[in-house]
């Protein structure tokens, strides 16, 4: 096993950088350019000298594997964060024999390849570093700590006793085995299947805390929508004017709204019109409406139709409250727009409340395979409890569903369940 | 002028247990000249454990060495006493045939199948050595002096290799009870520095049968329509008989408590690894201690033997213990033991050594089969000799290897488990093992396997000609299904529920919802009922899983293409950074031979395997 090393910190000028080394070689490494602190865990400050020259003075510390990042043996240098002092302690580094440059996500790959972190968490750990809102990051960090594979490492074991259970009335037909198990596999597959329904719930929505929510603002021409994104935004986003039919491409203003990331859109003005262009755009308008997360409907006149059937949780306001009293907020004066943001957040933060720890598509794909499998076994446990290899054969696949997002399956842990279950043995 | 060395044999089989005649018949049947030691010719064919033949998963492998047109299905059927098809109320892919089995009948139609093969010479005597030249093994010496030279030699040497057999605080070296084990072949084959492990199994006192009450007793009779293991046999040939149940109770369990520090197992004595699916009676005593009686099977040995083997009780306690639990069982009362219970321990060679044609990775011309390798039961070893004895004949003759993969048989998953994953415990097949089970079936053995032993060559005109047979009523019948057209209220007429679409189905489509049988689509359509039953019931049973097996398709080709990448003997797993070095160990000792074995490595993870294939391509392009 070849020992990398690399700036694990952001390339450029920074207050402190760190260098991280790793691999069996990690410890000789570095003493070749300082005395490494023999206690583990516990930094010290060295003197990094190469050639007889001190290239800088570091904080050091070292962590004796498997307790380290990448399992192996690893040795950081916390440095100054200058160009020349980065460069010169790497390119120290690049002349010791034995020792290579890491390849970009090297470090993460051998953490998965040591069993320090399962796929997902290495999803978790690229989310943590995207996060820019304080949703993301906690959904980031508890896909991190692991809390999805703990929680298809549990689905996964009720369903291997599940399966151990018929595999136990196929294989042992012959022994001192239970004869009906149905009631405890369709108590176990009752289970997992609530759980994964709220997973899969939270899934959807979780895609939007790392992608953003998208809140679309529709409305007749000259509504105001505009005006609204600009206040929303405190800034000129999108071009303003007193001639209708001016928002033609969709504007984007991105939002925190309590951590949630939100991306509100501006849409062209939806209007019947001969207008090639403008009929393009109030297409592209409507169908973005439709497909954005929540809607806010905004309204001349408190009679007027809107532009498009208002779901139940979509927001409908009238505005120009400067112009007409009935109104209920306005994008000139700013009233009502706080209320409007509130009730924005509030629906999305609703939303965000259910979210659980599956957060990816692929988490998602899986997640649903594992369900379906799991819907057809109940059936069939129902209506022909015979066919027990059939049974079995939906288990194995929802089990294998699972084990796609973290692990892999084994036949002898189905096995092991039986045999520390049953006397087997006649 | 070229001298060509005159060799005695083409293939030397060591062992006539039940994996060294399957290995001789299949290696004459392919065509080579077979020589078959062993201690004692009417040895050939024993049953030294319990005397029944299939099961689950066995029943299957017993099938499919029939298919390949091997001797142990046709002589369990002629030895059959009792015949039952477990799993009858479950779906046919989880069916296994097993039989009751008369010890001497079998014995005397074993020796007779193998006597009855020109091709094969038995020799009686001890092995001690082996020829070799090189790296290769090219014969046998025996204890008395003599050599025979083979290019090819087949070990099948059971639990003979440093067997000892504990009774109580008694132990003996003994390959079985009144053999001796083989010490200096053991000693010899240490030299090859092969890894070796013990393991351990066990036997229950032989009752005799004029003792036991079976007036007390509940009977369990066999089918009244028995399956058969070869597809060539028409019927039983032997009387029918019933076997008994009993039960243990609370007073067997307390006599065996309180003797456990005399049982070898718990004395300390043995330290071979003993079947989780087979545990002696102290075992389950100790380890469900809740349960207040366990089910003893009697099952008589022969129709004029004696002798009665209690199923479930097998032991390694000393005899007056035996005796004292025995009387204490219901109608048992005045049983006598004509042969007390023992365990044996014994060394097998990690099969991970092993190519998956059994052969020695490190030493050419010799092959392993049955409980050398790890394994247990008759039937596990059976089929491993099957596929050593056809390798080594192909090994003399120069002929294509016989391969068999998981997607295909379960002999090719117990073989890709062996030589894979090595063993824990002594391995036994089960139906769960196989991830197509669903396709590998015992009633389509023949379908899935006599063409591919027709391309081996392992298959007689005989079977060739009964297989084609079928094969031509077997398509006509589904063709005739398939240009039936059954609208949804037809079928509605004759008790069939199907969706309302629109659609017709076709017969075929009909016949692969569970609830619906071809008599009732011959109720339809009664021009098909001329089909034969045999027939009929094959298609609903080929029918019944198709929607299943065409989702395992993808997972068959994904299979296939792993296995299509075949890795070097010497691929460098040093060489390979980003490897734990568990993994690269466990790696090391496999030696897999394409990646989609590397895949099935215990611990294996995606990402290493995507490091195995990028080495893998670039050392294509390297030779490119």
């Amino acid at each position: 096993m070849d020992t990398i090393f690399a700036l694990a910190s952001a390339r450029g000028k920074s207050g402190v950088a760190v260098i991280r080394i790793s691999g069996p070689k990690a410890t000789s490494a570095a003493s070749s350019l300082c005395d490494v602190p023999r206690q583990n865990r516990r930094a010290a400050l060295r003197k990094l000298r190469s050639n007889g020259e001190t290239l800088e003075v570091a904080l050091v510390l070292r962590f004796s594997g498997p307790e380290s990042f990448t399992g192996e043996d690893v040795v950081e240098f916390h440095i100054h964060g200058s160009m020349a002092t980065t460069a010169a302690v790497l390119g120290a580094l690049s002349s010791i024999d034995g020792l290579r440059l890491a390849e970009p996500g090297e470090f993460t790959r051998r953490a998965l390849e040591n069993e320090k972190l399962d796929l997902a968490q290495v999803e978790g750990l690229a989310d943590l570093i995207e996060a820019e809102t304080e949703a993301q990051r906690r959904q980031a960090q508890r896909v991190l700590s692991g809390a999805l594979g703990r929680l298809a490492e549990g689905w996964r074991s009720n369903l291997i006793r599940a399966a151990a259970l018929i595999e136990a009335t196929i294989d042992f037909a012959d022994e001192d085995v239970p004869v009906d198990v149905t009631p405890e596999v369709g108590a176990l597959i009752r289970e997992v299947r609530s759980e994964l329904g709220a997973e899969i719930k939270g899934a959807a929505v979780a895609e939007r805390i790392r992608e953003g929510f998208e809140v679309a603002i529709v409305g007749p021409p000259n509504v105001g929508k505009s005006t609204l994104l600009n206040a929303l935004a405190g800034r000129e986003a999108a071009i303003t004017s007193e001639i209708a039919g001016t928002t033609r491409d969709i504007i984007e203003v991105n939002m925190d709204l309590r951590g949630l990331p939100v991306t509100f859109l501006d849409t062209a003005g939806v209007r019947p019109t001969d207008d090639k262009i403008e009929t393009l755009g109030v297409e592209r308008a409507l169908a973005r409406a439709h497909a954005a997360d929540l809607r806010v409907i905004l309204l001349d006149k408190v009679d007027d139709a809107p532009v498009l059937a208002p779901l139940p949780e979509d927001i409908v306001v009238v505005t120009k409250s400067d112009l007409h009293p009935k109104a209920d907020i306005s994008a000139i004066s700013g009233e009502g727009i706080e209320g409007l943001i509130e009730r924005v957040t509030d629906e999305l933060a609703g939303r965000a409340a259910c979210v659980g720890v599956a957060v990816r598509e692929r988490h998602r794909t899986a997640l649903t395979r594992a369900n379906e499998g799991l819907e057809f076994a109940q059936d069939r446990l129902n209506t022909s409890p015979e066919h027990a290899e059939l049974i079995a054969e939906d288990l194995r696949g929802a089990i294998r569903a699972l084990e796609s997002l973290v692990g892999r399956i084994d036949i002898e842990h189905l096995l092991d369940e039986i045999f520390s279950s049953f006397c087997i043995g006649k | 002028m070229f001298h060509v060395k005159h060799r005695d044999t083409d293939v030397i089989v060591v062992g006539g247990g039940h994996a060294g005649a399957e290995a001789a018949h299949a290696a004459a049947r392919r065509g080579a000249r077979v020589v078959l030691v062993t201690f004692r010719r009417d040895g050939i064919g024993v049953m030294s454990c319990n005397p029944a033949i299939g099961g689950l998963g066995k029943g299957h492998l017993v099938r499919e060495i029939d298919a390949l047109d091997g001797v142990m299905g046709r002589v369990a059927d002629r030895a059959g006493i009792q015949f039952r098809l477990l799993n009858r109320r479950k779906g046919p892919a989880v069916q296994g045939p097993r039989a009751q089995a008369d010890r001497e009948i079998y014995r005397t139609a074993m020796g007779a199948e193998i006597a009855a093969r020109p091709e094969i010479t038995v020799v009686e005597g001890e092995v001690t050595d082996f020829l070799m030249r090189g790296d290769r093994v090219e014969g046998v010496k025996l204890s008395d002096g003599a050599a025979i030279s083979a290019k090819a030699t087949v070990l099948t040497t059971g639990t003979f290799l440093r067997g000892v057999i504990h009774i109580g605080d008694t132990s003996r070296p003994g390959g079985r009870i009144g053999d001796r084990p083989s010490v200096r072949l053991a000693d010899r084959i240490d030299g090859f520095g092969l890894p070796f492990g013990r393991l351990k199994t066990g036997t229950p006192p032989r009752l005799r049968s004029g003792s036991i009450n079976w007036g007390v007793l509940e009977d369990q009779p066999g089918d009244d329509r028995p399956t058969l293991f070869s597809f060539l046999s028409k019927g039983v040939s032997a009387k029918q008989i019933s076997c008994g149940i009993t039960h243990t109770n609370e007073q067997t369990h307390k006599i065996i408590r309180e003797n456990l520090a005399r049982s070898a197992m718990y004395g300390g004595q043995i330290d071979g690894v003993g079947p989780r699916y087979c545990p002696s009676i102290e075992d389950k005593v100790v380890r469900f201690a809740d349960k207040v009686s366990h089910q003893i099977f009697l099952e008589p040995e022969g129709l004029t033997s004696d002798l009665v083997y209690p199923n479930g009780i097998s032991t390694s306690l000393p005899e007056d213990v035996q005796w004292a639990y025995v009387q204490s069982i219901r109608g048992l009362e005045r049983a006598e033991i004509a042969q007390p219970g023992y365990a044996i321990e014994y060394d097998y060679v990690d099969p991970r050594a092993l190519t998956h044609q059994l052969c020695l990775k490190d030493i050419a011309g010799l092959y392993f089969a049955g409980q050398i390798n790890g394994t247990t039961g008759y039937e596990e070893a059976a089929a491993q000799g099957l596929v050593a004895g056809l390798n080594a004949a192909g090994d003399a003759l120069g002929l294509a290897a016989a391969h068999f993969g998981r997607e295909n048989s379960y002999i090719g998953v117990m073989i890709d488990d062996l030589v894979t994953r090595g063993v824990t415990e002594p391995y036994r097949m089960f139906t769960s093992r196989a991830e197509f089970r669903l396709s590998l079936r015992a009633d389509n053995a023949d379908q899935r396997l006599t063409p591919v032993g027709i391309d081996i060559g392992c298959v007689g005109t005989m079977r060739q000609d009964v297989f084609a047979a079928k094969m031509s009523a077997l398509s006509s019948g589904r063709q005739r299904l398939d240009s039936i057209w059954i609208s949804a209220p037809e079928a509605a007429n004759a008790g069939i529920r199907i969706a309302e679409d629109g659609t017709k189905r076709s017969g075929t489509d009909l016949l692969s919802f569970a609830d619906v049988e071809f008599a009732d689509i011959a109720g339809l359509r009664p021009a098909i009922a001329d089909i034969s039953e045999e027939i009929q019931d094959q298609l609903k049973r080929d029918a019944l899983y198709a929607n299943y097996i065409e989702r395992q398709r993808r997972d068959v080709e994904a299979l296939r293409k792993d296995e299509a990448h075949p890795l070097p003997l010497d691929f460098d797993f040093d060489g390979l950074s980003g490897l734990s070095n568990e993994l690269r160990q466990k790696l090391k000792k496999t030696r897999p031979a394409t990646l989609g074995q590397a895949g099935r490595v215990e611990g294996m993870t995606p990402a290493a395997l995507t490091l195995i294939l990028a080495r893998l391509r670039q050392r294509e392009r390297r030779h490119v």
